[in-house]
């Protein structure tokens, strides 16, 4: 039992030389008798252990030691500034290791966010995710991007176009780069898509999170359905995503339009809670999500001239809508309470 | 015969080292060095004509000598040396190569002209696309400085180019350059024992290695190998991007944020006691950041940059010594902390 305990330790090699030190620390103490060393050495590791792991199995603490190994070998790369941001600043350490590890009780536990159709997303190349967008804080964003980087097979990471207000503010446009989101342009969702990366877009934008609460659920204008065109020059498929749940987080019941211009930005809500409670206010309302992803629509098979053309793009703009807005509807029958 | 090159410019390191490299290159048969003040470094051998660039009488230097390429450098960021204003800098950018470029026209025997530019044209805004291409239309345009001042460059480049179609005009873009005997403002930046910036912003960077600034001029100012064209505009950047943080990080330089407001107060500070040129256009690319492409560079100039924007960085710090926080120590400390914690965590 006894050796049983010191064995996991003395398998990280760090750790053995640890041991060796406390080794040395206790023969420095009693030089002279050689017989009673080992059960000395034996005690400390006793007592390293605590009392649990008399009884547990090995692996959790080895599990930890292997953890912390990884953790420290993470904090040594940050610090020493030895990791990669691609173009666009996307550090995909800091994303899977920090920022999602932050963001997932949101995701499991407060939300507790169900993901359906996670097939319809390509295992491989590029895709581009058209979503609806509410919720007055763009937090379904991040959600979207949580739901696939979890469930998808592939643990891919979409790559989100945000507003460029997102770009203005402070340390938040730090954090979106970071978490591989870009500027809703059309040469950035180009190359990403040329990239064969998943790209996330919500084509509503500010009109879709701003709208009041009354408005729930209704798909405002998709913008001029750009996206549609570049997706149909990069030759990406497209992937409908509803996404329900979102919008009661935080009822926009209001919007102080003098204090918005004022601020600079485009709304400013006013919610049963917010300005009224300060801080508390800011905490959003834990609804039960769900997020659908449709069928790709494929876009191969247009030709290149038809990136250009008004009909071709208003029409699949349409189909896309319709499937989204649907598709809420289906959703929102099916679902049996806001909050469960 | 040979071609004559004249290079302005080369009291200033890039200039110097342009000059030292260009007469080496077979076909060329004099190389003449142009400044307004003569410079430290020796230049190889190469012909130094003390002229200015804003008299016109650089049009009888061009004349005289049968120039047939021109390679324009005297376009910077900041004064050389200490005495230097930004009025003399800005004159010498703009009215210099207004100059300089009429005195190309009247010269019949100009074949080629390299301009160095800068990649500051695309100016930075958070509403620009996140990598701009050479035809980017930048969101906001410079208001001033050496932003502006490349960017009124290279619309005179560019009517000299109208008038003369038969003088090949290259203009490279350059991102930051950094390298040993870099003398850039970003550079001077990154000397500072502590590192101030934006609070909330994390820029992207990109870098070019000296070396590699000397061998794209080089080659932007002969003949263009087979399939290569080298007139056009182009960006010059090495792969991949820093983050400011980062950068500070393999510098093992401290940061310290300031709110944006306050960074301008910071710069004037700085400026005003003459520990370096800390302009608005350096805020600007210290809080927003810029990258290029670069596909131009590689598919149409043929030129492959032998260092990354990371191995440039590296590069350039190994020469500046370590700062206040090494990375090797940070690096120990963490392992030390490593090597102790699971008995700290068993002493618990």
């Amino acid at each position: 039992m006894a050796d049983a305990k010191v064995i996991p330790f003395g398998e990280e090699p760090r750790s053995k030389r640890k041991s060796k030190r406390v080794g040395r620390a206790r023969t420095n103490q009693p030089p002279v008798p050689l017989a009673p060393v080992p059960p000395q050495r034996d005690e400390p590791a006793g007592t390293a252990e605590r009392a649990e792991p008399a009884g547990a199995p090995r692996e959790p603490d080895g599990g930890w030691d292997r953890k912390l190994a990884n953790g420290l070998s993470f904090l040594r790369r940050r610090v020493t500034g030895e990791y990669e941001v691609d173009d666009f600043g996307y550090d995909q350490e800091l994303t899977d290791q920090v920022l999602m590890s932050a963001l997932r009780p949101f995701y499991e536990k407060y939300f507790r966010v169900e993901v359906k159709g996670i097939e319809n997303i390509p295992e491989k190349g590029a895709a581009l995710i058209v979503s609806n967008h509410s919720g007055t804080v763009a937090v379904d964003g991040l959600m979207l991007q949580m739901a696939i980087h979890d469930q998808h097979p592939a643990n891919r990471n979409v790559r989100m176009l945000a507003a460029d207000l997102v770009f203005m503010l402070p340390v938040v446009n730090e954090l979106a780069r970071k978490f591989g989101h870009t500027l809703a342009c059309v040469e950035d969702a180009q190359k990403l898509l040329e990239r064969g990366e998943l790209v996330g877009v919500m084509p509503e934008g500010f009109k879709g999170v701003g709208k009041p609460f009354s408005e729930r659920y209704k798909l405002q204008r998709f913008g001029r359905g750009g996206f549609v065109s570049t997706a149909l020059r990069a030759g990406a498929p497209i992937v409908p995503c509803s996404i329900v749940g979102a919008e009661e987080i935080y009822p926009m019941v209001g919007n102080a339009k003098t204090l918005a211009r004022l601020l600079g930005i485009p709304y400013f809500p006013l919610t049963p809670t917010f300005p009224w409670l300060g801080p508390l206010g800011m905490v959003p309302l834990p609804t039960k999500w769900t997020i659908q992803f449709g069928e790709p629509i494929p876009t191969d098979g247009y030709s290149p001239e038809a990136a250009d053309d008004p009909m071709v793009m208003f029409n699949l703009t349409d189909q896309v809508r319709e499937t989204i807005q649907h598709t809420l509807y289906k959703l929102l029958v099916q679902r049996r309470s806001v909050f469960f | 015969m040979g071609k004559v090159v004249l290079v302005t410019g080369v009291a200033r390191q890039l200039g110097g080292r342009f000059v030292r490299r260009i007469q080496r290159e077979p076909d060329v048969d004099r190389v003449i060095g142009v400044d307004a003040v003569p410079p430290d470094h020796h230049l190889g051998g190469a012909e130094f004509l003390r002229a200015d660039i804003r008299h016109p009488a650089i049009a009888r230097v061009l004349a005289e000598h049968a120039v047939d390429t021109v390679v324009h450098m005297d376009v910077n960021g900041t004064p050389l040396g200490k005495s230097g204003s930004r009025a003399t800098v800005k004159e010498t950018n703009v009215i210099g190569t207004m100059q300089l470029l009429g005195a190309c026209q009247k010269t019949p025997s100009v074949r080629r002209l390299v301009v160095k530019s800068s990649t500051n044209v695309y100016g930075s805004a958070p509403r620009d696309p996140a990598i701009f291409t050479e035809s980017t239309p930048p969101k906001s345009l410079p208001s001033g400085g050496f932003a502006k001042d490349t960017v009124e460059v290279e619309g005179y480049v560019r009517g000299f180019a109208r008038r003369r179609p038969d003088v090949a005009v290259c203009v490279l873009r350059f991102a930051n350059i950094l390298g040993p005997c870099a003398d850039s403002p970003l550079a001077e930046y990154f000397s500072l024992p502590v590192l101030p910036t934006v609070l909330g912003f994390d820029p992207r960077l990109q870098f070019v290695h000296e070396d590699d600034a000397i061998e794209v001029l080089r080659i932007a100012a002969g003949e263009p190998r087979r399939a290569t064209l080298n007139s056009g505009t182009f960006n010059v950047a090495g792969d991949g991007v820093l983050l400011l943080s980062q950068a500070a990080r393999r510098l093992g330089r401290p940061t310290l944020p300031f709110f944006l407001p306050t960074v301008t107060w910071v710069g004037t500070a700085l400026r005003s006691v003459g520990v370096l040129d800390f302009s608005p256009e350096q805020i600007r690319l210290l809080t927003h950041g810029r990258v290029v492409q670069t596909t131009q560079m590689r598919e149409t100039l043929g030129f492959h940059p032998r260092y990354t924007t990371a191995e440039a960085f590296a590069d350039f710090a190994r020469s500046r010594g370590t700062g206040l926080l090494p990375p090797e120590t940070l690096a120990r400390t963490v392992d030390r902390i490593a090597a102790v914690l699971p008995a700290g965590r068993g002493q618990n």
